[in-house]
């Protein structure tokens, strides 16, 4: 009996959050099958059977390249019955979270979402609550079960294996269709701020929008994505997707670096669970110092470009 | 138009998480409760479709035990025009979801915020959508009606998403949608009288049992570096934190 994982791709790529999924699945220690649906580059199949899928069930349907919620989940759970499956696995996103969901009510399974560890015996999983001031273990009591992971959950890493690749299909309704996608605005060629290992965020320090440079070039040496606080957003010096903290994104890098951020409560929420979290503020009272890893007492525009200068010194 | 807004009533944004009875129980000792956040502007947006669309009504839900009614009356006094109380405690989605599933036939628009800060599972839209057979759409950052057809904006990784459906409709809320409205005097007195309907829950099977909470293991003392000395961050993050 397989686990099968949601595999999510973006312009064709595999996303990296799903292949921490995979390597849940592979560590859950049954047989892994992956699906993944619409247009994928070739090359990407390998991939899957690397980090730990046995079979891939690929969907080549390009109405799923956009993001169909409803019919993506029409597909998972007919995918469920096929592979007789009992576990679903998938990475929490816009996408993979309500499909999972909309799985669990057809599929008549225990549902979890933010879940951070493999399950513990029983099927105990410990999820990420109180954005991440807390967590909570809940034992997943039905047959059927459903886990949308948190990112971090598994380690992505090759386990050296291949994929049979399986052409699969299923018949979609028009009900399946029942949202209509109209356009898409995304940034390009950015590193997406979910998925990042470093993020660089900047706060009201930066005094206005015009500064952003020196930032955004600390975060190109360090291969990081940008971030910021809410008044940054609020104030439309950046756009609302790069907001972190507990109303707008959650993120989980290796390294978070805070520039002329005080550390409001609510942003602290966005950010609690980086491993390593560095602070850069002018006000050596500033709150945020009290959650940081690192801090440094300095004016932004003074550290800032110091720091890029001492990264690519390093490299 | 009838509009149905589901809220939760969680702690402060602000508040100090804490368990009591071998970490079994949330300790609500000195802890203030809200409208969840995306809620709030989920019934923002509520208010501000009524003002623009003559005979509409705005229903608020809440699935909890009776001290949730402070949080409840809040809403009314925002501008909602008449409660329902689920006499339940809200343990899980599923839960929560089939009892607003319950309750929402009828309505041309189930609004609620794209999770509930508590539990942050962010799915009852999307359960409730699938229970009642019509479309969910989270978290949107726009809202607007044409006629029967909904418009609206959807936050996505890395950018926005525009998507369009038909209404009857459930849509999980976030900023920028609406700006939070703040109760004003006459509202608080009206909110007094509005009615407040408490029904008991339909009876379910539990799929998930939350067994215990746990808080993250505190964090050590920052250490502090000379902003003359920046070189010396970039060996520690290298060596010591091994994140570079």
């Amino acid at each position: 009996m397989a686990t099968l994982v949601f595999v999510e791709v973006s312009d064709g790529k595999v996303r990296k959050t799903s292949l921490e999924a995979l390597a849940y699945a592979h560590q859950m220690g049954s047989g892994v099958t992956a699906i993944v649906m619409g247009t994928v580059s070739a090359s990407e199949f390998e991939t899957l059977g690397k980090y730990g899928a046995q079979k891939v069930l690929h969907v080549a349907d390009a109405r799923l390249d956009h993001p169909a919620i409803q019919a993506y989940a029409t597909v998972l759970t007919k995918a469920m019955q096929d592979e007789n499956a009992d576990v679903l696995v998938l990475a929490n996103s816009s996408l993979g979270t309500p499909a999972a969901a909309k799985v669990a009510i057809k599929t008549n399974a225990s549902f979890a979402s933010n879940v951070v560890e493999l399950p513990a015996p029983g099927f105990v999983v410990k999820r990420s609550i109180y954005t991440g001031k807390a967590f909570s273990f809940v034992e997943l009591k039905n047959q059927k079960k459903v886990i949308a992971i948190k990112k971090n959950a598994a380690e992505a890493k090759e386990v050296g294996g291949s994929a049979q690749i399986v052409a699969y299909s299923v018949a979609l309704s028009d009900s399946d269709f029942n949202t209509k996608i109209t356009g898409t605005e995304k940034a390009t060629g950015d590193i997406l701020l979910p998925e990042a290992e470093i993020v660089v965020s900047g706060g009201r320090g930066m005094k206005g929008p015009e500064h952003w440079g020196i930032l955004e070039e600390l975060a190109k040496t360090l291969r990081a994505a940008t971030g910021c606080s809410k008044p940054v957003s609020d104030m439309h010096w950046r756009p609302h997707h790069e907001h972190v903290g507990q109303t707008g994104v959650k993120v989980a890098p290796q390294l978070y670096i805070a520039i002329g951020i005080s550390g409001a409560i609510q942003h602290l929420a966005g950010v609690n669970s980086s491993k390593c979290i560095v602070v850069i503020n002018k006000d050596a009272d500033a709150p945020f110092f009290k959650a940081a890893d690192y801090g440094i007492v300095g004016d932004a525009f003074d550290v800032i470009p110091k720091l890029t200068e001492a990264i690519k010194a390093m490299k | 138009m009838k509009i149905l807004v589901c809220i939760s009533h969680v702690p402060d944004t602000t508040s100090k998480i804490n368990f009591i009875d071998n970490g079994t129980k949330f300790d609500t000792n000195g802890v203030q409760f809200i409208i969840g956040p995306y809620d709030d502007y989920a019934l923002a947006r509520a208010i501000e479709l009524k003002e623009a669309n003559a005979g509409t009504t705005v229903t608020v839900l809440n699935v909890g035990l009776a001290e949730t009614e402070p949080t409840i009356r809040k809403a009314l006094a925002i501008g909602a025009d008449d409660a329902i109380r689920v006499n339940a405690e809200p343990t899980d989605s599923l839960f929560v979801a089939t009892q607003i599933a319950e309750h929402a036939k009828g309505y041309d628009l189930v609004l609620m915020g794209r999770e509930s800060i508590d539990y942050n599972s962010g799915v009852v839209h999307a359960m409730v959508g699938e229970m009642l057979g019509i479309p969910s759409v989270s978290p949107v950052m726009k809202l607007d009606l044409e006629g029967t057809t909904v418009k609206m904006q959807r936050e996505i990784e890395g950018g926005k998403e525009s998507v369009e459906a038909s209404l009857p409709l459930v849509a999980g809320c976030q900023e920028p949608i609406a700006e939070w409205k703040i109760p004003n005097m006459r509202g608080i007195m009206s909110a007094r009288t509005k009615p407040l309907k408490v029904v008991e829950p339909k009876t379910t099977e539990a799929s998930v049992k939350t067994q215990k909470f746990e808080l993250p293991a505190p964090k050590g003392a920052v250490k502090m570096i000379s902003a003359d000395n920046v070189a010396e961050l970039v060996t520690r993050l290298k060596t010591e934190a091994k994140v570079l």
